[in-house]
């Protein structure tokens, strides 16, 4: 699984690194960010899949498989 | 070196040269029908918003009232949602729905950028204030504000009773806010005063309230010359020397930003830590729940946040045009209730139910697109150290008399009197 941000939609919410932070950060202006390469190593997917489903812009994607 | 002389004459000052605004008839009484004759002015709407919210949302989801010279009333989440991402076809250039309508050259800046501005302006404008609120800024005062709360506490010793809105959730924001811009602490209570004016004031004769807003602008202005003679690390030196577009900011800029973080800052946290706490008072098993797993809090929060979201914003319509079966004229207020977004039980379900381990929560408590609120991180810092601090020493509190209970009127909702029970 691999998470990404659609920085067009990001309004820097937080939602995401505050739930997920072993998987996304912020910029200086509190935008989101994806950490490295985005895969989310085993286990994490659980967190992933609540960043996602908690962003209120709908602007973190998950995707499966990758 | 250059004199600062942007604030040397007093601010702001009627220039025979500005366009008007348009004023409408004040309008109050019970309402007679909220399909048609809404007001979130009349206490039927303070004292409990969500049933009215409720009805409108299955009947008349786009209400209407020709109080405020015009207005109307979206309760569907799919609705807010719209309209806070279309600036295309409703602007910010107020967000405070009241009988004065400002002059449309005000946009694309508005009154107090960049909350009251429209693209492409608001971009700038907001990208000036964005580091300061980002979570690992606002990192750096929760220490001060945890010790805040602890001796707002300890001066509870001896009481039984105590009122949570007035004796702890108003300080905290007031002086977290007044720290940020460089603000005598002591001058919490004035900006209570202020705040009121300005939210909830609306009705008032238009002397009076513009003789009541002109009280904080000039108190603005005198924060602004002493930073401006005495430069220190806050807020309000950096929006003094503040450049966008290569330029340093109009007067009226910084003073305006400065009245938004002072206002936007206060009322809001204050009623988002004294709802949760009165949520907390009257229900046992969520309360007990949290003291025993204090891991839940920052769920718990998002579910308060949610059911009991403090913000209501407004736009105004830029052009005459029919908008999901609403006929809206130009200059029509929209009265844009995140709180009724998060209770559509098409985007939540069961939506008016307080469920504090909620796991997907996608609230619009601070807004949808452009305008999420700048404070979001700092806002949430408060409402869970303020919380943390208060179920750790006082675990056991409920709510002295319900009745006794007040909120306030107007676009932000909390409670203004509070009094528990805590021994």
């Amino acid at each position: 699984m691999k998470v990404q941000i659609n920085s067009g939609r990001c309004q820097g919410h937080g939602r995401c690194y505050d739930i997920a932070p072993g998987l996304f950060g912020d910029d200086d202006e509190g935008y989101g960010t994806v950490l490295g390469d985005g895969v989310v190593p085993p286990g994490e997917e659980p967190e992933a899949r609540l960043a996602a489903a908690n962003c209120p812009e709908r602007a973190v994607g998950l995707l499966e498989g990758a | 070196m250059a004199v600062d002389d942007r604030f040397a004459r007093d601010f702001p000052e009627p220039d025979g040269d500005q366009p008007l605004g348009t004023r409408s008839e004040i309008i109050t009484g019970p309402v007679s029908d909220w399909g048609t004759d809404f007001s979130h002015l009349e206490p039927q709407w303070s004292a409990d918003p969500y049933p009215i919210q409720d009805d409108l949302r299955q009947r008349c989801p786009i209400a209407r009232t020709e109080r405020f010279g015009g207005a109307w009333l979206p309760t569907r989440y799919e609705d807010v949602a719209a309209i806070a991402y279309d600036t295309g076809r409703f602007s910010s250039r107020s967000i405070i729905m009241s009988n004065f309508r400002p002059p449309r050259e005000l946009a694309p800046i508005g009154g107090s950028p960049p909350i009251s501005s429209d693209p492409p302006f608001h971009r700038d404008a907001r990208k000036l204030l964005l580091p300061a609120f980002t979570k690992a800024a606002v990192t750096t005062q929760e220490s001060a504000t945890r010790a805040l709360c602890h001796s707002l506490i300890d001066a509870f010793e001896g009481r039984d009773v105590v009122d949570a809105a007035c004796d702890y959730a108003q300080h905290i924001p007031m002086r977290v806010i007044a720290d940020l811009l460089g603000f005598p602490p002591e001058d919490g209570p004035q900006f209570r005063e202020f705040v009121e004016n300005l939210l909830e004031g609306i009705n008032l004769p238009p002397d009076e309230r513009i003789e009541r807003v002109s009280r904080l602008f000039d108190y603005l202005l005198a924060q602004v010359h002493d930073h401006v003679g005495n430069p220190r690390q806050d807020l309000t030196t950096y929006l003094i020397n503040a450049e966008l577009h290569g330029h340093k900011l109009d007067p009226a800029h910084v003073v305006g930003t400065m009245a938004l973080l002072l206002i936007a800052g206060i009322d809001t946290t204050w009623s988002a830590i004294g709802a949760s706490l009165w949520h907390l008072a009257k229900t046992a098993q969520d309360r007990k729940r949290l003291v025993a797993t204090p891991r839940l809090l920052p769920t718990a929060i998002e579910e308060f946040l949610r059911a009991y979201a403090p913000v209501t914003m407004a736009r105004l319509v830029k052009e005459d045009m029919h908008w999901r079966g609403a006929d809206m004229k130009a200059d029509d207020w929209i009265l844009l209730s995140f709180p009724a977004a998060n209770r559509d039980p098409a985007q939540f379900d069961r939506a008016g139910e307080v469920i504090i381990d909620r796991e997907i929560n996608r609230h619009a408590a601070f807004g949808l697109g452009i305008h999420r609120c700048v404070g979001s991180h700092l806002a949430r810092m408060e409402l869970r150290v303020a919380l943390e601090a208060w179920l750790e020493r006082i675990p056991e509190f409920t709510l002295q008399d319900p009745s006794a209970v007040t909120w306030s009127a107007g676009q932000i909702r909390g409670p203004r009197t509070l009094p528990l029970r805590i021994h």
